[in-house]
């Protein structure tokens, strides 16, 4: 397979795509960096130049930007923790021999086919709107004052929203996990004297490690980028309760229309993605190790 | 203490009757084994009395207490599986004290009886490594040390040695043997390989479609098989039977002569044939022999020295007093 003259061949073959990938991130990341360092509002097109550092002292510096990076962390944090948790129990219990298995299999990962707005819009305006929303209605039907999930607690309701979207990924790569574990072993373990309990703590769940790793690694890059659900539903609001990182990098080009500052703020957060992924890959991907 | 008793004890998985009702008494510290075709029901047995699958119908009892309803941990029994299902994130030493870790025992005495069996299984040296490091032979012995820390009141073996080469196979098959020797606990070992039934029970139990053939010590279903089945599945070389007016001579249906109870002569005997292809095994050799006018080719052997060729004609000689006669239905006459 790997004599000399195949390799050689097999790295020619490649090339073109490599390179077109290469290009492909390389000019934006550029031009980013290139504008990060510039003067470019939108609305004072006449005022540019090289600034130096002073767009990423602005960036840093504005009053949302610690508060984004807290709620950043809180969005992937609360949804990872959910997801997981949530998909370990949801593949338990569609793993089980049930009537109808196919059809509940396919409900269950039916959310990941709704696109991210208008899964947040069908989420705000169905389930939260607190006049006429149907969790509105059930908190009346216990005698209970509505909540305002968006008002009061922005973050957590959006939180929710982006964990059910995520649910079904988180699901279906445990399930095939799940399954994947000889039944041999957990009668093993019955046999053993292990109750149900136990067996899921130290058979099933060291099996689903390498299976959660996975789940973590992907969700995490998609979620440092979350925006839609956000732009949707609380717009970033009330105040900044619920503003991250990309949304204030939104807020910056779009809003502001100071480019020169957004770029600074998106180079922030490739760095803040890229610590993030090395200390992961610290943290579980050792899992991922045969 | 480990004594069994199946009484009606059946199975079905929806229609099909895997075990039709069977009864089967197997006593303390005997080492039986299940043997039988492929699909005949040996390993659903065994999970029966494991306690890992569910009777139909019938009743199991163990030491005297009714065991039929009773979860697999509660039923005193141990198994070690044809996949040896060891836990592949722990190490050896995990693998072997997890019943004990289970039972809540303290760490001390974990430790202590982990030591035991690692050095009866000669495991000592690979107690900190993870399954997946160990040849085929050592991780049968972390499966069976998994089973003996737990001191069971019976051993379950569901083809423990069928993924191992022939060479290893012979070995475990002696330090199976003697661990019942040496702990003097019953052993149910499933197997469909005729030669480990022969040579390591003490009570054979011959399953056909989830029935039982026939039950006794490896010489006695040798020597006398109740009917054709048993004699077909029990000796290797298999039984040549023979039926149709050679069979009627000795007022039977069928008749049944072993390969070894053949006598080959080039020039006299009763039987005339010619010789297909031989199987030299050094020490025997088996030759068939076709055209005997008998309906069928017979397997006969002979010594290792004995040199005849393909297409040479010989005569053969059955020793009367070991000819197997059978009736219509396969009965023993
Ligand atoms: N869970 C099950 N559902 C339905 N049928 C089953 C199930 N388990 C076993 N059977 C059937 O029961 C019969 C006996 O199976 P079993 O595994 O006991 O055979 P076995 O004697 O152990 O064969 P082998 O030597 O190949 O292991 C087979 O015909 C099999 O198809
Ligand atoms: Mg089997």
């Amino acid at each position: 397979m790997s004599t000399q003259a195949s390799r050689v061949a097999a790295r020619a073959m490649l090339s073109p795509t490599v390179l077109l990938l290469l290009i492909w991130m390389i000019v934006p990341l550029v031009l980013t960096l290139w504008f990060s360092f510039q003067r470019y509002n939108l609305l004072y097109p006449d005022r540019s130049g090289f600034i130096g550092l002073s767009n990423y002292l602005n960036f840093v510096s504005a009053p949302a930007f610690w508060g984004a990076i807290i709620n950043t962390f809180l969005l992937v944090g609360g949804v990872l923790l959910v997801t997981v948790v949530g998909g370990i129990g949801i593949a338990l219990l569609i793993d089980q021999p049930i009537w109808g298995q196919g059809i509940v299999r396919i409900l269950v990962i039916s959310p990941f086919f709704i696109m991210p707005p208008v899964a947040a819009l069908v989420w705000k305006n169905m389930f939260f709107n607190p006049t006429n929303g149907l969790f509105a209605e059930a908190f009346k039907l216990i005698e209970l004052r509505p909540f305002d999930f968006l008002g009061q607690a922005p973050l957590g309701s959006i939180i929710m929203i982006v964990s059910w979207e995520w649910l079904p990924f988180a699901t279906l790569i445990l399930l095939t996990a799940l399954q994947s574990l000889s039944s041999e072993q957990l009668e093993a373990a019955e046999m053993d004297g292990a109750p149900p309990v136990k067996r899921f703590w130290f058979i099933m769940l060291p099996h689903l490690a390498r299976a959660i790793t996975v789940v973590i690694l992907i969700e995490t890059i998609f979620l440092l980028g979350i925006f839609g659900e956000i732009l949707v539903t609380t717009n970033g609001g009330p105040g900044t309760s619920s503003t991250t990182l990309t949304y204030l990098v939104y807020k910056e080009a779009l809003l502001d229309f100071d480019a020169g500052t957004a770029a600074a703020g998106g180079v922030v957060a490739v760095i803040l993605a890229n610590i993030v992924a090395v200390f992961l890959m610290r943290a579980v991907g050792r899992n991922l190790d045969a | 203490m480990g004594q069994i008793t199946l009484s009606g004890v059946a199975k079905r998985f929806g229609e099909a009757q895997v075990i039709p009702p069977l009864d089967l008494e197997i006593q303390d510290g005997e080492f039986v084994v299940f043997v039988g075709p492929s699909g005949c029901g040996k390993s659903t047995l065994l999970r029966l009395i494991a306690g890992l699958e569910d009777t139909t119908g019938g009743r199991i009892i163990i030491d005297g207490r009714d065991a039929t309803g009773v979860s697999p941990a509660q039923r005193g029994l141990a198994m070690v599986f044809q996949s040896y299902a060891l836990y592949p994130h722990m190490s050896v030493r995990s693998n072997i004290a997890f019943p004990l870790r289970m039972a809540g025992l303290p760490k001390a005495e974990q430790d202590r009886k982990v030591e035991a069996a690692a050095k009866v299984l000669n495991l000592t040296s690979y107690l900190d490594r993870r399954p997946g490091q160990l040849s085929g032979g050592q991780r049968q012995r972390v499966a069976i040390g998994r089973a003996i820390v737990r001191e069971p009141s019976a051993f379950l073996f569901d083809e423990p040695l069928s993924n191992l080469d022939a060479a290893l196979r012979v070995g475990m098959r002696m330090e199976i043997s003697e661990l019942h020797e040496k702990l003097r606990t019953t052993m149910i070992y499933v197997t469909h390989d005729q030669v480990e039934a022969m040579t390591m029970a003490d009570k054979i139990v011959v399953l056909n479609a989830g029935r039982i053939e026939q039950v006794g010590s490896p010489l006695d279903l040798y020597r006398s098989p109740r009917n054709i089945f048993v004699a077909g599945f029990i000796g290797s070389p298999k039984m040549n039977l023979i039926s149709g007016p050679e069979a009627q001579r000795f007022g039977a249906h069928t008749i049944g002569i072993r390969p070894e109870h053949i006598s080959v002569h080039p020039t006299m005997g009763e039987w005339r044939g010619i010789v297909g292809v031989s199987e030299h095994l050094g020490s025997d050799t088996f030759f068939h022999v076709q055209e005997t006018g008998l309906g069928a080719a017979l397997t006969v052997r002979a010594g290792g020295e004995v040199s005849l060729h393909h297409g040479d004609t010989v005569f053969l000689t059955p020793e009367p007093d070991k000819i197997h006669r059978f009736d219509q239905s396969g009965l023993r006459l």
